[in-house]
């Protein structure tokens, strides 16, 4: 990964090289080796999410330093992030010390429902930020000033509902996990497989309500099996607490692993 | 979705990289490589582009995508090919230990400076 510190800036007569060069086979085309008259190429060559990049590595710094596990929670709008992390909440505190960060477009509802747990709570409205779709690393860095870094074991990012661009974005986290629901379709892992290539674990929410449709829950971890072989996947209800043990077992083995390092 | 900030970025390093001895030329174009795994919507950035980069060294510039495709390479065997649909698993030998080779990028490659008559730039 490239940091403006390690950019290269070079002439296009210098060749093809640096940290570009890798040796898989794809086409070089798009004009990129092309010279019109009166113009000339300037090699670049950065990651164009580098400074995103980068605080996150420092968020990570700052979380060893701290001994904070850090995990990231995605999902669509609605798959129920809030009631799996109250439930969730429930059963770490008090024996881990919790804190969350929560973001929304617009209101502070999450954030009401979360801290109900007794955990510290801070509501990102990215309405200030853009009414971005994602939080990026700058964001979390402002949001853990809000914070005691020194009384937290575990920090969970509650990622503005969206299954797209979150998946883009790191933020120093140790751990991610997505949340899909019964009520969404067993084709949301093939049309965002990018999300679900980057997850270290799924939870399949709301599984007390497949009585009551026509879910094929095999379809779903079939489809998951192709995008991200291996990738626990948790079958559970937020709501009447079903398929917990597995996912906090596997949560709290992640949290320790993170202190024995 | 979030094309906006990423064409923030791409300004960003772009007015960077341009060398300080050829400050004032204008950026004719900027060479992007865009992995199809990446959520980006070409079109999206080109439009978010052109509205950031106005009244900048970079208005103007054309945004020249170069899609990169989804390749990954398997572990246990060491076949390497190319994914188009969201299967990650080995087509030889069903193995499931692959690695990613390409399809994540959203890399500046280059930018290309107009360099006018009378330039003091170099007589190439």
């Amino acid at each position: 990964m490239l940091t403006p510190d390690k950019t290269l800036i070079y002439r296009h007569h210098e060749g093809h090289k640096g940290p570009h060069s890798h040796p898989h086979p794809h086409p070089h085309g798009g004009g990129v080796d092309t010279q019109r008259s009166g113009s000339r190429e300037i090699k670049v060559v950065r990651r164009v999410l580098d400074a995103n990049d980068m605080m996150a590595a420092r968020n990570r710094e700052l979380f060893a330093a701290k001994q904070i596990f850090v995990l990231n929670v995605m999902s669509s709008p609605g798959s129920g992030k809030t009631t799996t992390l109250r439930k969730t909440l429930s059963h770490l505190m008090p024996g881990l010390r919790c804190a969350v960060i929560v973001g929304d477009i617009c209101t502070t509802i999450d954030a009401d429902r979360l801290a109900e747990s007794g955990a510290p709570v801070v509501q990102i409205n990215t309405d200030a930020f853009g009414g971005d779709c994602h939080l990026a690393a700058h964001v979390i860095e402002r949001a853990l000033a809000g914070l005691d870094l020194d009384a937290i074991d575990v920090l969970i990012v509650e990622n503005i509902g969206n299954l797209v661009c979150p998946a883009e974005f790191d933020i120093g986290e140790d751990k991610r996990v997505v949340i899909l629901s019964v009520t969404e379709g067993e084709d949301k892992p093939a049309k965002y497989p990018l999300m679900f290539r980057e997850c270290d674990a799924m939870l399949l929410n709301k599984i007390d309500l497949l009585p009551h449709l026509e879910y094929d829950v095999q379809a779903t971890l079939s489809s998951v099996a192709q995008i991200h072989p291996g990738m626990p996947v948790f079958q559970i209800s937020a709501k009447t607490g079903e398929g917990f043990e597995a996912w906090l077992a596997w949560l709290a083995a992640e949290v320790d692993a993170k202190r024995k390092r | 979705m979030h094309e906006m900030g990423i064409a923030m970025d791409i300004l960003r390093i772009v007015q960077e990289s341009i060398p300080a001895e050829m400050a004032g030329s204008k950026v004719q174009r900027v060479n992007l490589k865009v992995g199809k795994l990446s959520a980006i919507v070409p079109e999206s950035l080109r439009f978010c582009f052109n509205v950031v980069a106005a009244n900048t060294a970079a208005e103007g510039a054309e945004l020249a995508v170069e899609e990169v495709p989804v390749v990954a390479r398997c572990n246990d065997c060491g076949h390497a090919w190319t994914i188009d649909e969201a299967v990650f698993v080995c087509p030889k030998c069903r193995g499931a230990r692959i690695e990613m080779l390409s399809g994540r990028e959203l890399d500046i490659v280059s930018i290309e400076l107009s360099e006018e008559e009378g330039d003091h730039a170099d007589p190439r």
